[in-house]
């Protein structure tokens, strides 16, 4: 079972508490954008087999969304973050690294 | 108390409920209570004015539950309250807290018919309650004036504990008789599965 810290309640989450948001850090591409712009926004995932980073919602609880760093083989969690912030924090990318020397995001 | 909460509350079908002989833990329906949601800045002077006015009590940590003389206060999210209080008490509680919170953006409203609380005693709560929610209700992870939302049998619910062998559980009140039907099913005598 997949369990997650929300980091805006600290409460100890599992995953039939959450509601998945799917991918992170999605650049949204609006009216004004080309076609192929558009379309890797709505469709294009990266699916990977290791790290990844995504979106959750304490639905059952607080309410609030928030990030989640882990990875998709070992359900190992790197982390949780806010979702007030475009990118993975550098706390969160240090502890990616420590544990998957290699990984280059 | 109006005509219209008392309608409400029979609505249920729970109204009055007693649970205990042949259970492990006495559960009872505690019948109307005044709730009163909250809803904005928890760090500000006029949200702690508006608490204290209406229950007698600070505002509640995270994940936490405050009782006061007046009533109980619940951590609901980082920008939300549950307030408890007598029934008769909504009204005025809720004119208290609109008084308090005048001038800044935040919310207060009247919930009493929105959720149903069911008061659980015993020393076999936890055992009985962990049985259908995905929460860590050991003393040392739950300890008494622990607060939170989960899942239990299935449905939202917010449960918190106010003494060692005191607890309540609310969930809304459409789904109360399942609530009250899934808590009798979990506490029957026999059914101890003795992890705590």
């Amino acid at each position: 079972m997949l369990i997650l810290t929300c980091p805006c309640c600290g409460a100890e989450c599992a995953e039939t508490e959450l509601a998945p948001g799917g991918e992170a850090h999605l650049k949204r591409f609006g009216p004004g954008s080309g076609d192929d712009e558009f379309t890797g926004y709505l469709f294009e995932r990266k699916n990977p087999k290791g790290v990844h980073f995504e979106r959750w919602r304490h639905a059952f609880g607080c309410g609030k969304w928030f990030h989640a760093a882990r990875c998709t083989v070992t359900l190992e969690v790197f982390g949780t973050y806010t979702a007030q912030v475009s990118e993975p924090p550098q706390d969160i990318l240090d502890a990616i690294r420590a544990r998957r020397p290699g990984w280059e995001g | 108390m109006s005509e219209q909460h008392a309608g409400v509350s029979a609505a249920t079908g729970v109204a009055g409920r007693v649970i205990d002989r042949g259970h492990l833990v006495r559960v009872e329906e505690a019948g109307l209570t005044g709730m009163i949601g909250l809803r904005g800045d928890l760090s500000s002077s006029q949200m702690a004015k508006a608490v204290r006015a209406v229950t007698g009590t600070d505002v509640p940590g995270v994940l936490r539950v405050e009782a006061g003389k007046k009533g109980r206060a619940v951590w609901m999210s980082p920008d939300e309250l549950l307030l408890l209080v007598a029934p008769a008490e909504a009204t005025a509680g809720l004119a208290a807290a609109e008084a308090a919170l005048e001038g800044v953006h935040a919310m207060a409203l009247d919930l009493s018919d929105a959720r149903v609380v069911f008061r659980l005693k015993g020393g076999a709560v936890a055992e009985v309650l962990a049985k259908g929610a995905p929460v860590d209700l050991r003393e040392q992870a739950f300890p008494v004036g622990t607060a939170r939302r989960t899942h239990l049998g299935g449905i939202a619910v917010g449960l918190w504990r106010l003494g060692d062998e005191d607890w309540e559980v609310v969930c809304f009140r459409s789904l109360a008789h399942h609530l009250a039907d899934w808590l009798e099913q979990a506490s029957v005598s026999g059914s101890e599965v003795g992890h705590f």
